[in-house]
């Protein structure tokens, strides 16, 4: 066997080390003092007594060192898709790229994480929590750069099977643990129908590797059962619409800061590698025209039904779940016809979608560290005691609405462009509709914060360093992605239609 | 020799019955029984078209090995939170996760 092959999987391997010194530290270096703390309360001693606070900055440095080192395709636009072992990994520079915008989704949460990590209750087990978003990274990476199903498959469960225990951390809270029974059990489902249709294919076929069973694939009605169950598994991860439905329980349940990871991370990269592996396998001209249209009705339902139903939350978790459900279909808006401009508008709006919905979860998750409270009304007269905040919140809501300035509207705009170019006019004209009753339900939270007035509102209160840090990596995404067009441009150099 | 008509059947049977299974128990252990249900049917699948079709690969039987091995972890970790929950209610019916909806 020829071991340089493992030099063409440099991302994968440079994670699995910070997994594996985050997993080692945690093991050796947070001994019994660290559990004494926690059994203690954290009452009598501070925080910075009990030993592992530093436990939080280990993983957030080593995964900074990491995505500085695979930032970016080193070659530039001279690279060539690589493989190793027989196809099994397939790595195009793109994927360098979305693997550097999950990155920082991760770095993100860390930030978010740690004040809220080292409360007593989770300060025995926050090691745990680095260990879990990282395996899940990790499962991630490998279901990018799939070339096999095996590989994609394993690569999907990795990042699915470790969430589960993230949504249903809060172990003494009911919600998060009804969550996690939800999201686990729809996830198995999925992955069943998603298993079956891949021994569809492989029925058809008699190969698992993506490029093999492109030239083989003919037209049946084997074939297109599993081109439909494939597609349904994968709407499951992202939450499109008829497959929606644990989408807002989850959210709602799961701990603030894992439903930032899961809204943004866990789905962008579901929707990139649903780009890559459908335009792989399924590129042909004869399966072009089918899914085509699958996800023509797929887009048209999931942005008016997330929409509609977004109007109606009072609670902002849930609500920021509708208006995930909905972003993922613009998301998706970037797969049809399969062109290389959809692939640059797709992973240009994984990022900006990516810096603003996070910050709007930094400044729930705050919010809710330090008051308890995360319903709608609870925002009334915010901007009068935490003024940053709010405004913060504002910016974010704001490009997720995609209002002129800030990144959403220029994703926005390329995105359907994207859709226009390929031929579905209709499709984006109703895509705009949607943005129009979107921006209404956006402001409402605005006009919470800003107009209606409360008796006993949010008391003021000085966001901890890790969250502000979060915040301002997002406000830089927010307001410069969109200006600097640069951005926009040197991920078009690496884009690949079919 | 069983001809692959039959295997598929069977296979396709299970898979709805899973399906039917996962949408009507309401015992979260019997819903993940369903789940099972529908992953082996999958499994099935992959080793008839092996055996069957492509005799001189061995891709399917790998991934019916794969697939069998994930759907345990799954299990575990599924059972795990029903553990929790049941700690918690008392209860694991379906109907009792009703505290979040619409």
């Amino acid at each position: 066997m020829d071991y340089s092959q493992f030099l063409n999987m440099q991302e994968e391997i440079s994670l699995l080390a910070v997994i594996l010194i985050v997993f080692l530290a945690d093991l050796f270096l947070c001994g019994k003092e660290e559990r004494i703390c926690a059994m203690g309360n954290g009452t009598a001693l501070s925080a910075t007594a009990c030993g592992c606070g530093r436990m939080n900055v280990l993983p957030i440095a080593l995964m900074v060192v990491h995505t500085l080192i695979n930032l970016l395709p080193w070659c530039g636009s001279a690279c060539t898709p690589v493989e190793a072992f027989g196809g099994m990994y397939q790595h195009t520079p793109m994927m360098t790229i979305v693997k550097s915008v999950l990155n920082v989704g991760v770095i993100v949460v860390m930030l978010m994480s740690a004040n809220w990590l080292n409360r007593p209750e989770n300060r025995i087990k926050q090691g745990e929590f680095h260990s879990l978003v990282l395996f899940t990274l990790f499962g991630m990476y490998l279901m990018i750069s799939s070339g096999h199903f095996i590989m994609f498959f394993i690569g999907l469960e990795l990042a699915s099977i470790p969430m589960t225990a993230l949504i249903a951390y809060d172990k003494y809270r009911y919600e998060s643990a009804e969550a996690g029974a939800k999201f686990i059990l729809l996830a198995l489902f999925s992955s069943a129908l998603l298993l079956y249709g891949i021994s569809l294919i492989y029925g058809v076929t008699g190969t698992l590797y993506f490029d093999q069973i492109a030239d083989k694939l003919q037209v049946n009605l084997l074939s297109i059962a599993g081109l439909v169950l494939f597609i349904s598994g994968m709407g499951f991860k992202i939450s499109l619409v008829p497959f929606h439905l644990w989408t807002a329980d989850t959210y709602e349940g799961a701990p603030t800061v894992v439903t930032g990871y899961l809204s943004v991370v866990s789905k962008g990269s579901a929707a990139f590698v649903l780009m890559t592996v459908i335009m792989k396998v399924f590129g042909s001209e004869a399966f072009l025209g089918l899914w085509s249209t699958a996800f023509f009705w797929i887009i048209i339902v999931t942005i008016t039904v997330a929409n509609l139903f977004a109007i109606r939350q009072k609670n902002l978790k849930r609500f920021m779940a509708y208006s995930a459900i909905s972003q993922a279909g613009y998301v998706v808006l970037g797969i049809m016809g399969g062109t290389a401009q959809g692939m640059t508008a797709l992973v240009f709006y994984l990022l900006v979608y990516l810096t603003a919905n996070l910050g709007a979860f930094a400044v729930l998750h705050v919010v809710e560290q330090h008051s308890g409270k995360i319903g709608m009304d609870d925002y009334n007269g915010l901007y009068k005691t935490n003024p940053k905040l709010a405004f913060l919140m504002t910016l974010c809501l704001f490009s997720l609405a995609g209002i002129p300035p800030f990144a959403g509207f220029f994703s926005k705009f390329f995105i359907f462009m994207a859709g226009f170019n390929a031929g579905y006019p209709v499709l984006v004209f109703i895509a705009l509709v949607n943005t129009v009753i979107s921006l209404y339900y956006y402001l409402l939270i605005v006009k919470a914060m800003y107009i209606k007035t409360n008796d006993e509102p949010i008391a003021p209160f000085r966001s901890d360093c890790g969250t502000r840090a979060a915040l301002v990596i997002c406000m830089a995404g927010v307001l410069l992605l969109g200006i600097v067009s640069a951005v926009y441009n040197y991920i078009d150099l690496f884009s690949y239609g079919i | 020799m069983i001809q692959i008509e039959y295997i598929l059947l069977i296979s396709a049977v299970m898979m709805f019955a899973g399906i039917f299974g996962f949408l009507t128990r309401r015992s979260t252990l019997a819903v993940l029984l369903s789940i099972e249900l529908m992953l082996n049917s999958a499994d099935i699948n992959f080793a008839v078209f092996n055996r069957m079709l492509y005799p001189d690969g061995h891709e399917g039987y790998f991934f019916a090995l794969f697939a069998i091995a994930i759907a345990a972890a799954e299990s575990a970790i599924a059972i795990a939170i029903m553990i929790n929950i049941y700690r918690m209610l008392k209860n694991i019916s379906v109907d009792k996760l009703q505290k979040m909806k619409w």
